[in-house]
């Protein structure tokens, strides 16, 4: 359980979540005080890459002139990429520039990579998942046993490139099976930016239903704003409702769609900041929460409770400066017990969330 | 598209029918008996649905079965299965009374261990259908009376000779059966000069055993409660001990799917240890009896509810047990030591009675020769279940045991025939060792570890009871440096809590004590609930020491998290939804007493009343809603995930 006590080790870097750092950055926050935001997603830039070379230069033994964090950042830059499709893509680059000659030697090797990728940012939960889950269904094949070592490394890269390709196309999947369950005339609640939402969505209107979509404000940064713009985009009748309106305006709500930061092994899931209390709300009004999350992000972690997780910080701002005698709660995310989710579109299929430790028990044990 | 957990309800739908469905009686007594013989199989699906071979996911059948005033008046219903006999496997009857083979029902998995479950809560068919046989067993019984008879007639007169010789006539005997139906399964007519012959050097076997204790022959006489006109009993149990198990045997023969490698199966079902008995049931109490190492006296005033779980005055009977120490041949005294500490609550704790089992079966097994003429494989399985059956007469065996005897037998039956006999006992001895090992040590340590990472600085732990496993969490948390607090939290009568608080203080920790009464106070300062298990069941059902549950339920209330610590190997694949059907019952003078306190002796003399009924249960179950999450060796998994392991790796498990 490596990822396990990674992951409620100190964060090496406290202050600020990277992974929300890159999400903030992907998803162009739209504020009053948009460049301003601009400027501190820069600001953080540099800082970042700093932290980058320097986790890159510890693992010296990862290929030589080769950087698998570089390649990841690469990767990472692409904004219609996931981050644990980046690392994916990373490692498998790793096998394939490696000059290992041994079985066991890459696979160190690939241990290492991934390593320095997870401490990269421990409070991403799917970049750990997805480092976790490509090393195991890369290097858990049968024909590996009695092959030579170019045939079985050939067909790791195959096994490695097969797994980008499945994690790039979960997308897509997970909005072809979640198009059953949006009918026509519902109300959608929405939280947050998710691309798997998005696109969930963006191919229900495609296949023209007609829909509604609610979107929260999702502060701290402000993502149900673009989210709300994407919809407008696509003339789906969309209305914006402030974070505390998601009990007011529940009772019109016919589903709520949410994506996931990760899926743990009860089930539940780990999101932006508020969806434990639209669950809670849409739980109490029986009104169906679905999540929709690529398998990658499936994580062998097990919170019992809120604060059972180390916390993903994100500066938030008032817009007025606070006292400094004012503690200020600037977790980024938190924890919804499976009891509150109704089903979880995956690229497996759909889930109920049981099924989630059902599926992690037969990939990692 | 529920959401996973919904809310406890009070009622559930199929336990609500129970006794009450006006329009579809819980006793179909078919209008027709005549056209419902006609259709045999539709008739012995609905009149007996234990006939049928149930697989233990089926829902009980609406009988409440668990108390003789409420199971359905013998009229109607022994007619009606009545005529089934005749219909449906009327023909089998005779044959299978008076087979041999077919008193080996001890082994089959559906019947047994594998699944208390139905075969508890069905109880009040099953004994519809064992109720009749008074009438139609008595023919097969004399059948069988007939066919058996130079072999009782033998035994009679030995009886006769010496009364003495009987108790260990009937270990072996009863040992001699179990090899005979393990033997000759099929040819259920064996020759009877070969039988007769067998229990003479059974008998001579016996004499043998009893000459060194010649002396003690009168106290043993009075001991064993043996009396010299019990003959005739004898000989009917000769018959009885057949009949008892007709109807799962005639079942199988109705359904008759098994087919050609029936044989295999039967191979198969001998893994498993004997059935928990339905005590409700006077026949085969009565047999049991007879069967049984040791004479319990059964406990008056037992509760209406619970008449189905065995009950005995416990006592006098250490002394009785001891005195035969020396005399029972076919009992190994690792074993004998072992059923002897289990009754005397010597060994206590699931893990611990798992380990002392098994190290009394390797002791055994060092020990074992195969005698001349047998297959080591089968004469040793038959060998461990008399072994079996002797300790759940000293206690009912826990889910764990269960799968360890299991585990053993499969390890048995999967030695190559061509293999030593040193060969093949160095191979049991070292996979008992493994099994003790892998999945009890190791196991625990692994446990420990994950448990460990849930606790935090500041956490205040609440456990109840002793369990091995948690203290060994706390303590290493301690060691980890961790700043905690413990709430040890006890019941009577057994108050283990105490020394497990011992043993946390000495090391260090700072404890809370407090009984289970103060559960409500003390639970909102608690942040984590670490709590052993007994077992877990398929349906993420905690099996374990009674006030679990409620310990669970108020920190369900509380919202703190519930955390199961539970060896895989206790997995067990049955599904319970109440903890009436399958339990234990306690000692009753033990909650009729308060030790240390002569004052509190308002039950002093009452205890024999007939108003007044002690029930001492030892188990509850707790229902997976409220279990946050069971810690096991493969990690920690929701309880939903139970049956994921229990199919993943069972088979693993026992194969190893």
């Amino acid at each position: 359980m490596s990822e396990v006590s990674s992951f409620q080790n100190p964060n090496p870097n406290p202050k600020i979540s990277a992974y929300y750092q890159t999400r903030a950055a992907h998803h162009g926050v739209v504020t009053s005080d948009w460049l301003a935001q601009a400027h501190a997603a820069v600001g953080i830039g540099p800082d970042s890459d700093d932290f980058s070379t320097a986790a890159g230069a510890e693992p010296s033994s990862v290929g030589k002139g080769f950087s698998v964090i570089d390649e990841f950042n690469n990767w990472r830059k692409q904004p219609d990429l996931a981050e644990a499709v980046a690392a994916i893509r990373a490692l498998a680059s790793v096998i394939r520039s490696s000059n290992a000659t041994t079985m066991m030697e890459l696979e160190i090797e690939l241990k290492k990579a991934s390593d320095s990728l997870k401490s990269w940012d421990t409070t991403s939960i799917s970049l750990t998942a997805g480092c976790d889950l490509f090393i195991r269904y890369v290097t858990r094949t049968s024909a590996l046993e009695y092959e030579d070592f170019n045939s079985a490394k050939s067909r790791l890269i195959e096994r490695a490139e097969k797994f980008g390709e499945i994690s790039y196309k979960a997308r897509r999947i997970i909005a072809m099976v979640s198009q059953e369950f949006i009918f026509d005339g519902c109300t959608i609640l929405v939280h947050g930016f998710s691309r798997v939402v998005l696109e969930v969505l963006k191919t229900a209107a495609q296949n023209r239903k007609l829909f509604r979509v609610f979107c929260t404000e999702g502060r701290p940064d402000r993502t149900g704003l673009r989210f709300s713009n994407e919809m407008a985009k696509l003339d789906v009748p969309v209305k914006l409702l402030i974070d505390s309106a998601v009990a007011y305006s529940m009772d019109e709500v016919d589903m709520v769609f949410v994506g996931a930061d990760g899926v743990v092994e009860s089930g539940g899931v780990i999101n932006m900041m508020g969806t434990y209390q639209i669950a809670l709300v849409a739980h109490s009004m029986n009104k169906p929460v679905y999540v929709a999350a690529e398998s990658y992000k499936f994580a062998r972690l097990y919170p019992l409770d809120q604060k059972d997780m180390a916390p993903a910080l994100l500066p938030i701002d008032f817009g007025v400066p606070i006292p400094s005698k004012v503690e200020v709660e600037r977790s980024a995310r938190d924890y919804t017990p499976p009891q509150y989710l109704t089903l979880l579109f995956t690229d497996l299929g759909v889930l109920t969330p049981s099924v989630v430790s059902d599926e992690l028990i037969q990939l990692y044990l | 598209m529920e959401s996973r957990r919904p809310p406890r309800t009070v009622s559930n739908p199929i336990v609500r029918q129970v006794g009450f469905i006006p329009h579809q009686p819980p006793d179909p007594n078919p209008p027709d008996p005549a056209a419902a013989a006609a259709n045999p199989s539709f008739q012995a699906f609905s009149t007996s649905p234990p006939a049928t071979s149930l697989s233990p996911v089926m829902i009980p059948p609406p009988f409440p079965g668990t108390s003789a005033p409420l199971r359905c008046p013998p009229a109607p219903a022994a007619i009606a299965v009545d005529t089934v006999t005749v219909g449906s496997y009327g023909q089998s009857e005779s044959t299978l009374a008076t087979s041999p083979a077919t008193a080996n029902r001890i082994g089959d998995p559906e019947f047994c261990e594998d699944s208390h479950g139905w075969l508890n809560s069905d109880s009040g068919t099953y004994g519809a259908v064992l109720s009749i046989p008074s009438f139609g067993f008595d023919m097969s019984g004399v059948n069988s009376t007939e066919e058996s008879s130079p072999k009782a007639v033998v035994e009679v007169e030995e009886i006769t000779l010496k009364e003495a010789t009987t108790e260990v006539a009937l270990d072996v005997k009863r040992d001699l059966a179990n090899e005979e139906m393990q033997t000759d399964m099929q040819s259920s007519f064996k020759p009877l000069k070969e039988k007769t012959g067998k229990a003479e050097s059974v008998l001579q076997v016996a004499q043998r055993a009893v000459k060194p204790a010649a002396k003690a022959l009168v106290k043993k006489s009075a001991v064993g409660k043996v009396p010299a006109d019990d003959k005739t009993g004898k000989v009917v149990k000769q018959s009885s001990q057949k009949k008892d198990v007709l109807p799962t045997t005639s079942s199988e023969v109705v359904s008759g799917k098994k087919g050609i490698d029936r044989s295999f199966e039967r191979d198969k079902k001998k893994d498993v240890p004997p059935p928990r008995m339905q005590y409700d049931d006077k026949n085969r109490v009565e047999k049991a009896k007879k069967r049984s190492v040791m004479k319990q006296t059964e406990a008056r005033n037992r509760v209406e509810l619970f008449l189905h779980l065995p009950q005995y005055e416990h006592g006098n009977l250490l002394s009785g047990l001891e005195s035969k120490f020396f005399h029972l041949d076919a009992m190994h005294p690792s074993v004998y030591k072992v059923g002897l500490q289990y009754l005397a609550g010597d060994i206590t704790g699931d893990d611990n009675r798992c380990v002392a089992m098994l190290q009394a079966f390797k002791e055994a097994i060092k020990d074992y020769s195969t005698p001349p003429e047998k297959i080591l494989s089968r004469d040793l399985t038959a060998r461990i279940s008399s072994y079996v059956s002797f300790l759940i007469e000293c206690r009912p065996l826990s889910f764990s045991m269960g799968n360890a005897i299991r585990f053993l037998k499969r390890c048995i039956a999967k030695l190559p025939l061509s293999i030593t006999e040193s060969a093949a006992k160095d191979t049991l001895c070292s996979d008992i060792d493994r099994f003790v090992n892998e999945k009890i040590i190791i196991a625990g340590k692994v446990i420990v570890g994950h448990a460990a990472s849930k606790v935090r600085d500041s956490d205040v732990l609440l456990t109840y009871g002793s369990s091995s496993i948690v203290e060994m969490i706390l303590l290493y948390s301690h060691k980890l440096g961790k700043q905690f607090r413990v709430v040890v939290v006890d019941s009577h009568p057994k108050l283990e809590g105490q020394a497990l608080l011992r043993r946390l203080v000495a090391n260090g920790l700072s404890c809370t004590y407090t009984h289970i009464n103060a559960i409500s106070y003390i639970m909102h300062e608690v942040t984590r609930v670490f709590l052993g298990a007994d077992s877990v069941l398929a349906n993420g059902t905690v099996y374990s020491r009674i006030g679990t549950a409620c310990v669970a339920m108020v920190a369900h209330a509380f919202q703190v998290p519930v955390l199961v610590c539970c060896e895989a190997y206790k997995f067990h694949e049955r599904i319970q939804l109440d903890s009436i059907c399958s339990n234990e019952l306690g000692d009753p003078e033990a909650i009729s007493k308060v030790s240390g306190r002569r004052d509190i002796n308002y039950l002093d003399n009452s205890t024999n009343k007939e108003n007044l009924q002690l029930l001492h249960l030892l188990y509850d179950i707790t229902p997976s809603e409220y279990v946050s999450v069971i810690v096991t060796d493969y990690g920690m998994v929701p309880p939903t995930s139970v049956p994921v392991i229990v199919r993943e790796y069972g088979k693993e498990q026992l194969f190893l």
